[in-house]
């Protein structure tokens, strides 16, 4: 079976989708969507550095937006400039750094930058999958150890710190879970795209969820759902792959956003219905 | 009880941000069982205080100790509507760690909470989310309970109904209780000892010892038991609002 392109994609969609929806909707809570841009921005640089090191793009790439994040958090705490100044700066430095890193070490490799930027999800090979499939439990791995603590932190902080979490251990973990989603998510939908497969299928479990873990489960459903219809969409249509993926989640986070809204509208009509009727009781 | 050992006791400490003292020589001991109340006007260092002796925040002088193994229930000041995720109430009472289900609901009945466990965190009342904070915080069987501002937000009627609910549990339980209050006239009944702070300790006594009017044990009403802090006897600005 893993021989067939197709299901290579669609294995590797899976697995990317069971570790993004989770990370999707921690970075919602945390509103750290600019954050994980600016991680995927360095992704390029990454594919570079990861190529002179003689190692394969995605491990330069999960080292890269690693290190980024740790410099944003280092850059936030010691300079007097606003957060998403900083992110705007190291996201745009770096896409531009890699930019020319490529063109300056090009002329002895060719770089595929439209499967960098947009995902070639199509082209995976059976040892990509070995790579995206540990990349796959590091992430689950992760999320297992912390997932508790981020919850926790999210809400409160000082609660969190207060009753044993270890905020700093929990950030590192976190920002190599997400640099490790960027890494592997960009051969399914690319640089560009990654973030959108993290925070879109959260963005629609949080109109449907009561509780975090519900609010991650309903994300990885999502997303899985999106990257199948995408797959099977961008086959029989011959679009892009990974866009196909993201537009479909993006359809089905307006469908949850207008059934969001037809819901709470008749549950506000019923409830006001019902105080109407109520009210001549209340006058006697 | 002061031959004991303190729970938590803290030696001259000070915490510097921002190019000034937050707090500043602070000394104070908290022992098992005790009430103690920080009464101070906003930006007094109430909760810059508690925060040290939470170990939250990492004193920039003096020093705080805190007994090995002790357990704190920690009820931070916060607002539902800033747990602005898809959260019940069962869930928020599980948020740092596991605890079993009769031990949660036990606790959501003993703060009158437990028909709210299925609620939306962020849909409570100020009032409602305080009891079930107090409630997180009771599940972990504390030795220690601190509250940051347990009033904040809370309408006028239930301050009453609240302050009451937390004497109860300090007498029903045997634990201490620190809190904080920006309402200087009013302090707890049971309170042990009430510490006046505005960047450092102003005054710290038995509340008996800072009223001396007897018009004020009328304010003792059978529930909320309140004891006016008496102006003059708690030197300058600490008592302005």
């Amino acid at each position: 079976m893993l021989d067939d392109f197709f299901f290579r994609a669609l294995f590797a969609t899976l697995v990317v989708a069971l570790v993004a929806g989770p990370a999707g909707c921690v970075i919602l809570w945390q509103r750290k969507a600019y954050f994980g841009d600016t991680m995927a921005h360095s992704a390029l640089l990454g594919v570079v550095i990861g190529v002179i090191l003689g190692l394969n793009p995605e491990a330069g790439v999960f080292g890269v937006a690693f290190l980024v994040a740790v410099a944003v958090v280092a850059l936030q705490r010691v300079s007097r400039l606003a957060g998403d100044t900083i992110l705007g700066v190291l996201a745009h430095s770096t896409l531009a750094i890699g930019l020319v890193a490529m063109a300056l070490t090009g002329s002895t490799r060719q770089y595929e930058l439209i499967a960098y930027l947009f995902g070639d999800v199509l082209a995976v090979s059976k040892e990509d999958l070995i790579l995206i499939g540990l990349g796959g439990l590091f992430g689950l791995a992760v999320l297992a150890t912390i997932w508790r603590s981020l919850v926790a932190a999210t809400l409160h902080e000082g609660l969190a710190a207060a009753e044993g979490a270890k905020p700093l251990r929990n950030q590192l973990l976190y920002m190599a879970l997400v640099a490790a989603v960027v890494a592997v998510g960009m051969q399914v939908v690319g640089a560009l795209l990654v973030v959108a497969l993290m925070i879109v299928p959260a963005a629609a479990a949080r109109t449907l969820a009561h509780t975090p873990e519900q609010m991650a489960l309903i994300a990885v459903l999502i997303a899985a759902l999106s990257g199948v219809l995408g797959l099977y969409g961008s086959f029989w249509l011959d679009t892009p792959a990974g866009p196909s993926i993201v537009t479909i989640a993006a359809f089905i986070f307006f469908g949850c956003l207008v059934f969001d809204a037809v819901t709470q509208h008749v549950s506000r009509s019923r409830g006001v219905r019902r105080s109407v009727a109520r009210a001549p009781e209340g006058d006697a | 009880m002061t031959q004991s050992r303190p729970l938590v006791s803290t030696h001259s400490v000070g915490v510097y941000r921002g190019g000034r003292w937050l707090i500043h020589d602070v000394s104070l001991e908290i022992h098992a069982g005790q009430v103690v109340t920080v009464v101070g006007p906003n930006g007094a260092g109430k909760s810059t205080l508690l925060k040290t002796l939470l170990g939250l925040r990492r004193p920039d002088a003096g020093s705080v100790i805190r007994m090995p193994g002790l357990r704190i229930g920690y009820v931070p000041p916060a607002d539902p509507v800033q747990f602005d995720l898809p959260l019940t109430v069962r869930r928020l009472m599980t948020l740092t760690s596991h605890r079993p289900a009769e031990i949660t609901t036990k606790a959501l009945k003993e703060t009158g909470a437990d028909h709210l466990s299925s609620s939306q965190v962020n849909e409570l009342s100020h009032g409602e989310f305080q009891r079930v904070m107090l409630a997180r915080a009771l599940s972990r069987d504390p030795d220690l309970l601190v509250m940051d501002e347990p009033l904040r937000g809370v309408d006028f009627s239930s301050e009453a109904d609240l302050y009451q609910l937390i004497t109860e549990i300090v007498e029903h339980r045997g634990c201490a209780a620190l809190m904080t209050s920006h309402d200087l006239h009013y302090v707890m009944s049971r309170t042990d000892q009430v510490i006046c702070l505005n960047g450092t300790v102003r005054c710290m006594g038995a509340p008996e010892d800072t009223v001396d009017h007897p018009e004020f044990h009328q304010l003792f009403g059978t529930r909320a038991e309140a004891y006016r802090h008496v102006r003059h006897q708690c030197h300058g600005e600490s008592t302005e609002t």
